[in-house]
């Protein structure tokens, strides 16, 4: 061992050394965790699981990270990009465990760079544009409860994976959702042009929630924790109006295509590439 | 048997002097990401880290410092496990990791919040992390981020110094 240096470290012991900073080789999310799938956990089902989890969480960090040099305050820049950060890294848990659990043995980059839109399974709202801030304080809201609710229950799910996966996630989801709630009432409490845009981004997620609710069955929790945060922002409650189709099933916007586009650029137009 | 237990203390001592990568003032057990070392009778030296975030991006720095640390000391079988569960905690951040912490002007986490369902509170009134510097509890939160998943940005309005605050968690 003549390096000090942490990259010489890392791309030591991998065939090919000149691709560590791309691929995953060097840094598997799941590195020396036990990978058996328990007897009675169907892995087909708990791989689709953990996709659909997964892409919720990559397509909204691509989202959050859209707001670097963006948002209103460098604060706020700092907070989203972490929030972001938050959920790439139970994306990469997630799509590690589905790789294994479907017998592929795909790695996380297979699932994150080498699908196309129809293939994703995220939440239609994890895939909206960016919009203006108040919308994504409310995407967050929405999303960030929807997600801590669900993860609330896999904790006690039979894969120790995807239960472990959940537990981490809890403590992240919590904190994320009470950024945006305070932002939510912070603005919705605030001027006369906050106000406005906080209803017309209610407004704008609504007919999405139904989505949510076929997914994961957790409507009253997030139904509890909108109202809490509405009244006290002196803003209506969301009016459900539930669209037809599902990300669920593959069936997207005309803006997820776009959003792979540039997240999966380089790593398709130069497999393998290093920088 | 003895040697191997001398030796899985000695590994351990090793393993737990190494710094982490982002809170350099803190060793790895320090911060309670070391959850084990072990030497099994083949010499190999299993070390086990817990990620503090998701997505924290110094795992792998982490886990290539423990290696290389093991290394030099002359345990040439390292193997490095992570570990998911429990979940981190910082109530896991030890004594003197809390003192190091506030010698170099970062506040330490409080008590962590107990597991189950996770109110949300809308009150403004979340209570004051006293300052690392001059101890007053006149401070108030800039961010509820900072430049690592685990902090949040502060400032007291005695001493007038920002300063950063190992989130609770």
């Amino acid at each position: 061992m003549s390096d000090d240096h942490v990259y010489l470290t890392l791309a030591e012991g991998h065939e090919d050394d000149t691709r560590w900073a791309y691929g995953t080789g060097f840094e598997d999310p799941l590195h020396g965790v036990d990978t058996t799938v328990p007897e009675g956990v169907d892995a087909a089902e708990l791989a689709a699981d953990c996709v659909a989890l997964a892409d919720d969480a990559l397509i909204s960090a691509q989202r959050l990270a859209e707001w670097v040099t963006r948002a209103p305050e460098l604060e706020e820049e700092v907070a989203l990009a972490n929030i972001g950060l938050d959920l790439l890294g139970q994306a990469r848990l997630l799509y590690t465990r589905a790789g294994q659990a479907d017998g592929t043995g795909r790695d996380e980059d297979a699932y994150a760079y080498l699908r196309d839109a129809a293939d994703f399974r995220n939440v239609v709202l994890a895939e909206l544009p960016r919009g203006d801030f108040a919308f994504a304080v409310v995407r967050l809201l929405v999303l960030s409860t929807w997600r801590l609710a669900h993860f609330q229950r896999l904790v006690d799910h039979p894969d120790p994976v995807l239960a472990a996966v959940a537990a981490k996630g809890v403590k992240e989801l919590a904190y994320h959702r009470q950024y945006a709630a305070d932002w939510a009432v912070r603005l919705g409490d605030g001027t006369e042009e906050s106000h406005r845009r906080m209803r017309a981004a209610l407004d704008e997620v609504a007919p999405y929630l139904g989505e949510l609710h076929t997914a994961y069955d957790v409507r009253d929790e997030v139904a509890d924790v909108l109202r809490q945060v509405t009244d006290a922002a002196g803003l209506a409650m969301p009016v459900y109006r539930p669209l037809p189709g599902s990300g669920r099933a593959g069936e997207h916007t005309e803006h997820l295509a776009p959003l792979l586009t540039e997240l999966q650029g380089v790593a398709r137009a130069y497999p393998g590439a290093t920088w | 048997m003895v040697t191997a237990l001398l030796d899985t203390a000695r590994a351990r001592r090793v393993a737990e002097r190494v710094p982490d990568p982002e809170l350099p003032m803190l060793t790895l057990a320090d911060l309670g990401v070391l959850r084990g070392v072990e030497v099994g009778a083949d010499g190999t030296v299993v070390a086990s880290l817990t990620p503090t975030y998701s997505g924290c991006p110094a795992m792998a720095e982490m886990r290539a410092d423990v290696a290389a640390r093991l290394r030099e000391a002359g345990y040439e079988r390292v193997e490095i496990r992570t570990v998911l569960d429990p979940p981190w905690t910082s109530d896991w951040i030890t004594e003197s990791g809390r003192r190091k912490l506030t010698e170099h002007g970062i506040a330490p986490p409080g008590p962590a919040p107990r597991g189950g369902p996770v109110p949300l509170v809308l009150s403004p009134t979340r209570p004051a992390v006293p300052c690392p510097r001059c101890g007053s509890a006149d401070t108030e939160e800039t961010s509820r981020f900072a430049a690592t998943s685990c902090k949040a940005l502060w400032r007291c309005r005695a001493c007038r110094e920002p300063f950063e605050y190992v989130k609770e968690i």
